[in-house]
């Protein structure tokens, strides 16, 4: 009995410690390579089920995210004339989009595969970037894609994702800039939730 | 069937333009992008010739061809084109690169059997992207005004002039008889494009506006690839965050404290996007 109670908090403590202590190389390496395997193994998401992709995404690739700070890099200066309601709308509604697109990209995913390019961080970094590359089959030139990830408390979370150099997060500077200049913040929330909604009817009828 | 495909290019481009100018030239505010109105002409013009005829015939060509021979197809140009970018990679001073770029031609085009397999990328020497305008701006050349061409698509004022030495230098446009040129600048434009088909339902997911979204993309890419992949991390928005109370802390404690502060960021912004300019 004692042995097993032994080997028992042994096992929580070995499970605690290895989530603590994640480098942000082993995360990004261990969802991709398990996002992945899914994909692979999933004819639906690979013929275009974008819900079934957004499932996935949802439950492997979302908790390590930071949507909050990713929507106020895409707001840059105008977020902080939003009030606080605001602010959690236009995060809701830019998640959703942001998504969206990722997992329409899986649903594209033929036969790639991801180099993860060397890794090495300063101690006491809490800023980070994980460069990996996608390799096409047959060839060509292989597509970066970059991940930066910051600390907040014991683990790395995601702030931007940089394809071929365009970050998926400040492409949306300008426009976003433009729609509050034109309709300020809520209109603002208001064209992000009239993007959603077509997205999900266009989703719908596949 | 005399009119070559230049000439049928050149008036297409003269339509186009003419178009642009018809629809006037409004303005943003925007500093990277002064003609916006005739650059919105421009896109539509360029999304309805996609539209018409050139998604449909690269849909055409990617349901008709196994994939092996398509990516036959994209290799053999991009034989070609490793040259080419040999040469900019010389220009740029990039010797160790541009000798890179050699060897793939020499291996890929005998091993390669004439550039159809991409041996080399398999013996390890990478595939580089370069052309003239990335070597003006490896040269210091800043971006110029952004500029929506009829049929080409976006670039730079810099990137058309670019452009512009790309196709004079282009083996392919060079090619005679006129009949085989023709015939290869087709196949590598439908080729091109089927390969970009993937990347179009994403886009269309993504874009709340799509001009603005491939505009952005672009000057984005542009900028990492002069700089090959490592461009100096923008500060303005890092320098904006971090003045922000912790993620959980409610909104409101943002207009106290940080209301004397706001003024700086914004001026960063201001810095960053004249340096944008210039570059």
């Amino acid at each position: 009995m004692k042995f097993l109670f032994a080997l028992f908090s042994a096992l929580l403590f070995a499970g605690s410690a290895s989530a603590q202590e994640l480098s942000p190389d082993a995360l990004i390496k261990n969802v991709t390579n398990e996002v992945l395997d899914i994909v692979r193994k999933d004819k639906e998401i690979q013929s275009g089920n974008t819900r079934k992709a957004i499932e996935l995404v949802e439950g492997k690739v979302l908790p390590h995210f930071n949507f909050t700070r990713m929507t106020q890099l895409a707001m840059a200066r105008d977020w902080r004339q939003a009030n606080a309601a605001q602010q959690k709308a236009l995060t809701d509604e830019f998640r959703t989009l942001l998504v969206r697109t990722y997992s329409k990209a899986l649903t594209e995913y033929k036969n790639q595969t991801i180099d993860f390019r060397p890794f090495t961080a300063k101690p006491g970094e809490t800023d980070v970037r994980v460069r990996t590359e996608i390799k096409q089959s047959g060839a060509g030139k292989n597509i970066e894609l970059d991940y930066y990830l910051e600390k907040s408390g014991a683990a790395w979370k995601v702030y931007d994702i940089e394809v071929g150099g365009i970050s998926l997060v400040t492409n949306y500077r300008e426009s976003f800039a433009a729609e509050v200049r034109n309709n300020g913040i809520d209109g603002l929330v208001k064209s992000l939730q009239a993007k959603n909604k077509s997205g999900e009817a266009a989703s719908v009828k596949k | 069937m005399k009119t070559t495909l230049t000439a049928q290019l050149k008036s297409i481009v003269v339509a186009g333009m003419a178009v642009g100018v018809l629809a006037g030239c409004a303005t943003s505010g925007n500093p990277k992008d002064p003609i916006e109105g005739f650059n919105r002409a421009m896109f539509a013009f360029n999304e309805g010739l996609d539209s018409a005829i050139v998604k449909p015939v690269a849909k055409g060509y990617e349901a008709v061809l196994p994939s092996p021979v398509r990516t036959g197809v994209t290799n053999f140009f991009a034989n070609i084109d490793d040259l080419f970018i040999g040469v900019n990679n010389l220009l740029q001073g990039k010797i160790p690169q541009a000798f890179n770029d050699f060897g793939r031609v020499a291996i890929n085009s005998t091993i390669g059997l004439l550039g159809v397999l991409d041996v080399a990328s398999e013996a390890g020497l990478e595939k580089h992207e370069e052309d003239f305008g990335q070597t003006f701006g490896r040269w210091g050349v800043g971006n110029g005004a952004y500029v929506v061409i009829p049929v080409f698509g976006p670039r730079t004022a810099r990137d058309t002039v670019g452009l512009v030495l790309d196709v004079a230098a282009d083996p392919v446009a060079n090619h005679r008889p006129k009949r085989t040129r023709d015939a290869a600048l087709v196949l590598r434009t439908i080729s091109d494009r089927a390969n970009l088909l993937p990347a179009d339902k994403v886009v269309e997911e993504a874009a709340l506006d799509k001009y603005s979204y491939m505009r952005d993309a672009y000057l984005q890419r542009r900028r990492n690839l002069i700089h090959d992949g490592n461009p100096p991390r923008e500060v303005e928005a890092n320098a904006d965050i971090e003045q922000m109370a912790p993620l959980a802390a409610p909104a409101d404690s943002f207009s106290g404290p940080r209301a004397s502060a706001s003024s700086v960021p914004v001026l960063a912004l201001q810095a960053e996007s004249t340096v944008g300019n210039s570059q």
